[in-house]
């Protein structure tokens, strides 16, 4: 990492630190916000985020292995979560898949060679009643087809 | 057919039910609320018999009584939206059309409890509405239902915050869910103790449910008595349910308690339902043959997940898909549920081979019963129920299935 790049990313933990206090309880929504703009908290943004907490950088560490959504290594830029709980499975799960591990080239899991998505399972989404359903970074689509994943994957910037 | 969900904070569908979805005008319950005295309101809850929305069924009158009575500086009052339980999403639809019953819940509850600051842990799957809801906060704010001296209520300041998780099932459980708002791994304490006295940042702090809030909004304009008139003596009030799976007409419904599972079915347009999952993953497996049970806390007790499947549907493939979502969530603190877990869900897939003996089938159930008893929490405690009711419910499609097939095919 270049030194610029360090001291952008340290003033940018600075102003979420400004933002939500410097207590041990605004770590979640800290990591959030990092984890929001660059996809995963690098080890560098774990020892920026300890030393302005004044907490010890395992502790960072521990609790983003603990999250499902926060990731110290770099995923890709967008993210791609279906839904495998069992009413989504019920409605076609599985065929849309499939279909998005054809177009992308990839199995769930994995990161396209462009960097562009990376897929993965999620568990329940909270929207049984309109699966299957697939989130794409903070946004949801429901009622999913395999087509009509596929087309909106390929909307994605 | 619409792909995108489109979040319009505030905006109805046209939902009707009898208590949640009844008239309400954003603000009534705070103004009500602070006429009246802090006894008045807990009388209130105590003749609504209210009880907790979250799945444990605590009484709220109970639960804001004690935290009440705590003596402390500060305290706090959370509203639990990690909303994670397979098959439940009455939450997000309070939150997205019905934010008022739930702040405004919130904010009795404050009152109530002597809390200067209500915290909303909001999952992360449901990041989409945070702008939105930290928006409605914002007019909240203009209209003095939040803020200093709220309504003119001389020394009565409160104010809301939310707080987004970040994808853990038990993160729900009230003490996990405090642990990671501390910026520590979200694994629940031992209790006791409870959060009511040693909550969040060891304050006394009220959990509850944003159902639990939106129903408190209700009473406190209506009256206790008002809303223990519907439902069941034991179970007052009513419940939404989040339908899913086979039916026509899923979504979320609103119904007195006491309703018959059989009566849900046919309101939803489920024909040929052969088995419901009630209360989710962590619920129970109920077969055509108990449709007449009702939902209820002295029947079947439940948050409001209904997953319908019909007579085509593979119950052993649908207890492993519960298991796998155990073994993914189980936060890994103690034996029982971590390798309980594994162990349950390789039993199932050793049925789905045909590679089981009844020996080691029977062994895993007294397991299920032993992780029941000596888990931590209520993860671990209740993750084995799919396994237990599903393998007794439907032993004879699943123990005749061979090899590899279906039902011998
Ligand atoms: C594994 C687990 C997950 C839970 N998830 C939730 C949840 O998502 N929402 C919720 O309100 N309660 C959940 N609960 C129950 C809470 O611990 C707590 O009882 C509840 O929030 C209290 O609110 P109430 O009294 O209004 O029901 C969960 C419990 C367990 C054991
Ligand atoms: S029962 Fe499971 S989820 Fe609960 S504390 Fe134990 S390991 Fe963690
Ligand atoms: S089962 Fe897929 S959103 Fe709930």
């Amino acid at each position: 990492m270049l030194v610029v790049e360090k001291n952008a990313l340290s003033e940018e933990i600075e102003s979420y630190v400004e933002k939500y206090g410097n207590d041990r309880s605004a770590l979640l929504m800290i990591l959030h916000e990092i984890q929001k703009k660059h996809r995963h908290i690098s080890e560098f943004a774990q020892q920026e985020v300890a030393r302005l907490l004044n907490i010890h950088p395992v502790e960072v560490y521990s609790v983003i292995s603990f999250f499902a959504f926060l990731n110290s290594n770099p995923k890709g830029r967008n993210l791609v979560r279906i839904c495998q709980t069992i009413s989504c499975d019920m409605k076609g799960k599985k065929q849309v898949v499939q279909a998005i591990e054809r177009e992308l080239g990839i199995k769930i899991g994995e990161t396209t060679k462009d960097n562009k998505f990376t897929v993965e399972y999620a568990n329940c989404l909270g929207l049984c009643d309109m699966g299957p359903a697939m989130a794409i970074n903070d946004q949801v689509y429901v009622n999913l087809t395999p087509e009509k994943a596929v087309e909106l994957l390929s909307k994605v910037k | 057919m619409q792909n995108h969900l489109e979040v319009k904070l505030g905006k109805k569908t046209d939902r009707k039910g009898p208590v949640i979805f009844s008239e309400y005008k954003r603000g009534e319950a705070i103004k009500k609320a602070l006429s009246m005295s802090r006894e008045d309101i807990l009388f209130e809850l105590k003749d609504s018999k209210l009880k907790g929305r979250g799945g444990a069924g605590f009484p709220t009158s109970t639960k804001w009584m004690l935290t009440a009575a705590a003596k402390a500086e500060k305290k706090f009052i959370i509203c639990n939206a990690d909303e994670g339980e397979p098959g439940t999403f009455k939450d997000r639809v309070l939150l997205m059309e019905y934010p008022e019953l739930v702040f405004d819940g919130m904010v009795v509850g404050g009152y109530t409890i002597g809390a200067q600051l209500g915290i909303v842990y909001l999952r992360g799957e449901y990041e989409y509405l945070l702008k939105p809801l930290e928006d409605y906060l914002e007019e909240m704010r203009k209209d003095n239902l939040l803020g200093k001296n709220i309504l003119g209520k001389e020394g009565f300041d409160f104010d809301i915050e939310i707080v987004l998780g970040s994808g853990a099932y038990v993160c729900g459980e009230e003490t996990a869910l405090i642990e990671s708002l501390e910026g520590h791994r979200g694994e629940p304490r031992n209790r006791p103790p409870y959060p009511i006295n040693t909550g969040f940042l060891g304050r006394p702090t009220s959990v509850n449910n944003i159902e639990t809030l939106a129903a408190v909004s209700h009473i406190v304009v209506k009256g206790g008595k008002w809303f223990a008139k519907f439902g069941t003596d034991k179970s007052s009030g009513s419940k939404l349910f989040s339908v899913s799976g086979d039916c026509e007409k899923p979504g979320v419904y609103e119904l007195p308690w006491g309703t018959k599972i059989s009566e849900l079915l046919e309101i939803v347009g489920a024909k040929n339902a052969k088995a419901v999952q009630i209360g989710g993953a962590s619920g129970h497996c109920i077969p055509k043959s108990q449709f007449d049970r009702t939902l209820a806390y002295e029947d079947v007790p439940t948050g409001g997940s209904v997953m319908i499947f019909n007579e085509n549907r593979d119950m052993l493939h649908v207890l492993k898909n519960f298991m796998e979502f155990f073994v993914d969530e189980s936060c890994g603190q103690c034996t029982p549920c971590r390798i309980g877990n594994v162990k349950l869900l390789e039993g199932v897939e050793m049925i789905e081979k045909g590679q089981y003996t009844f020996a080691h089938i029977n062994k895993l159930k007294e397991l299920g019963r032993t992780m029941q008893l000596a888990s931590k929490c209520g993860l671990g405690q209740s993750s084995p129920n799919p396994f237990i009711s599903i393998l007794e419910n439907f032993k004879d499609e699943i123990f005749n299935r061979g090899n590899g097939g279906r039902n011998g095919r």
